[in-house]
């Protein structure tokens, strides 16, 4: 070869060797994927005996069946999408209101560190079922426990729900409240890796900034909004991320796609659902992140 | 004024100063003595919320047939027994399991470290063109749920061809599913199980890194991928401590892939457990859910025994791991 590679080119081409591998398998598993999600989401996909299949574009009738036809498909998308944006504040707030928690020194730190981040372990299906009746049986045992004691010791609950009520708050907040409370298991589940990124992140607020807000007789109130809030904000808009996907691969939607796919074999249904479920989680991802990243401040 | 009067006052002031010094001293011991207080409720409740129904599992792994019937047992079994343990351990064939699960998991995880460190340090070291648009990617791959592709990909691994070489050759393609070899593809080619992320935490980290490591190791002589394994890598420990932790918990719990590749129930613990119930009522003649129910406890007890174990291992260098490795700014 007459003609050398700069060093630039050169290491241009070290720098392509290195990401090989993964663009060679997003090419093939991604965007490959996409495409064929795609043509069969606007085709009808006959599923041959040796595991092949054929397919036939019938436009976009698998989309209406999936929003018109289907009986759950609807409701189940709107509820997920629901669930999640009521949980997202919730969890954001309540995780990084324990990792302060956590980040203080105290007696059994690591003890009761380890119990909140216990739940990552526990994420498998069968484990997840499992769970799911034995807190059933907790809280069943704790509203018969309630029924029994309310005739005898006049506690009433349904009495302070109501109180609540006529405190003239509005009925949203009641009920977001409310629904928040019927779900804290799955809340406080859902939020552990949300926990480990905060303290990570709140550790990495050099202490310098705390020690000269201190000598300037700043109060813990507005230390935790002028100085933690504002260095914690890149990480908000990580978790937000995190938590909608985190929920999204949980949710029933998923759910109803499998088993529309490999239980009905109706593989063009089944990619219309995955279709529009996807296109509405980047729309809220996409919303939220435009929401917030104008809000966020960058320390450097 | 006479002098001795002012001197009595500023005598007095001194006196009252003093007592509310004292005072504003056990006001703030008091706040946060509650203060305290309050954190120790808070959490403990919210311990008893993730502790709660563990421990329910637990006790109620221990329960006999006549236990879940009796009103008056609570938590504590008044027969307990063994029997359930015995039942799992027999019906999910735990110990040969459990090892091709460890194996599996952690040849992935070796995979996964392996190259999502190579393809994370190509993003932050080297300048090649479409750069960005490449890491908008793997981004494109962290934030898309990946059911929106299982179809493709169960089709692919159903009729699996080399890039379209074996039916050039006129032979058939082959059927991979039934079996980890998927996984094992896709974690190779970078787009295995959360490999996004995994990218993400490592190209972050080696952005971190001094340049000056490589550029010693260049003038020394050093090649690109011997600098890469034998001084990156060793310095990037947190990082990768923090991906195999990572990876190894999210693939041993991991139900989606291994149930869209119908992976063998034999080498994969968490998806047998799934099935337990079913072989408990065939094989073994337990139609009342409610007692079949209490294997699955035992079950589900023995499943997350492991895991925890690896977990509470490396847990002291997790949060040191994420908080050095860069996620955070």
């Amino acid at each position: 070869m007459n003609k050398r590679l700069t060093l630039k080119q050169r290491n241009a081409i070290v720098g392509l060797t290195f990401i090989l591998p993964w663009l060679i398998g997003f090419l093939i598993y991604y965007v490959g994927s996409l495409f064929l999600t795609i043509q069969f989401s606007l085709s009808k996909v006959i599923i041959g005996k040796t595991g092949g299949y054929t397919t036939s574009f019938i436009g976009i009738s698998n989309f209406k069946n999936a929003l018109l036809v289907d009986p759950n498909f609807n409701q189940i998308l709107v509820n997920s999408i629901i669930d999640i944006l009521i949980d997202i504040p919730f969890i954001i707030f309540f995780s990084l209101f324990i990792a302060i928690l956590l980040n203080q020194k105290f007696k059994g730190r690591a003890f009761v560190r380890a119990i909140f981040f216990l739940p990552i372990l526990l994420t498998a299906g069968a484990v997840q079922s499992s769970l799911q009746l034995a807190t059933q049986h907790i809280m069943g045992g704790a509203s018969a426990m309630m029924k029994e004691l309310t005739p005898s010791s006049g506690v009433n609950v349904n009495y302070f729900l109501g109180i609540f009520q006529e405190l003239g708050l509005p009925s949203v907040l009641v009920d977001y409240v409310t629904s928040l409370v019927s779900r804290i298991f799955d809340i406080v589940r859902a939020s552990s890796v949300q926990i480990i990124i905060f303290i990570a992140a709140l550790q990495s607020i050099p202490n310098s900034l705390y020690e000269s807000a201190k000598i300037e007789g700043a109060t813990s109130y507005e230390i935790f909004w002028k100085i933690t809030f504002p260095m914690v904000t890149p990480l908000i808009l990580a978790n937000v991320v995190y938590t909608v996907v985190d929920s999204f691969v949980n949710s029933n939607v998923v759910e109803l796609a499998f088993n529309e796919a490999f239980t009905n074999y109706n593989y063009g249904l089944s990619a219309a659902m995955s279709i529009l479920s996807t296109v509405a989680i980047l729309l809220i991802l996409g919303l939220i992140t435009l929401f917030i990243s104008r809000r966020t401040f960058y320390y450097n | 004024m006479p002098i001795s009067i002012i001197k009595a006052y500023v005598k007095k002031f001194d006196k009252i100063t003093i007592d509310s010094n004292t005072l504003s001293k056990y006001y703030g011991k008091l706040k946060g003595w509650l203060f305290t207080l309050f954190k120790f409720a808070i959490l403990l409740g919210l311990s008893y919320i993730i502790l709660g129904p563990l421990i329910n599992i637990f006790s109620n792994s221990f329960f006999s047939s006549e236990d879940v019937y009796n009103p008056a047992v609570f938590m504590i079994p008044i027969k307990p027994t063994l029997n359930n343990y015995h039942l799992a351990l027999l019906r999910l064939d735990y110990f040969s399991t459990l090892g091709h699960t460890l194996i599996y998991i952690i040849t992935i995880t070796l995979i996964q470290i392996l190259i999502t460190s190579m393809v994370g340090y190509g993003f932050a070291r080297f300048d090649f063109p479409l750069k960005n648009l490449l890491f908008g990617c793997v981004i494109i791959t962290i934030v898309l749920p990946t059911h929106t592709i299982m179809l493709p990909l169960y089709q692919h691994f159903r009729n699996w061809d080399l890039l379209g070489v074996f039916r050039l050759l006129g032979m058939k393609p082959i059927n991979l599913l039934s079996s980890e070899t998927p996984m094992y593809l896709m974690t190779i080619f970078g787009t295995g199980l959360r490999s996004g992320l995994f990218i993400y935490i490592f190209r972050q980290f080696f952005r971190g890194l001094p340049k000056e490591l490589e550029e010693a190791a260049f003038i020394d002589g050093a090649g690109p991928w011997y600098t890469f394994f034998r001084i990156m890598l060793v310095n990037a420990m947190p990082a990768v401590i923090t991906v195999a932790v990572f990876s190894m918990v999210w693939q041993y719990n991991d139900t989606f892939y291994s149930q869209l590749f119908t992976m063998p129930t034999d080498h994969i613990l968490t998806l047998r457990l799934s099935t337990i119930q079913a072989t408990l009522e065939f094989i073994d003649e337990i139609k009342d859910p409610m007692v079949s129910q209490l294997a699955v406890y035992a079950g589900t007890i023995l499943i997350i025994l492991p895991i925890l174990v690896i977990y509470l291992l490396m847990q002291k260098y997790l949060v040191e791991g994420i908080e050095r490795s860069g996620i955070v700014g």
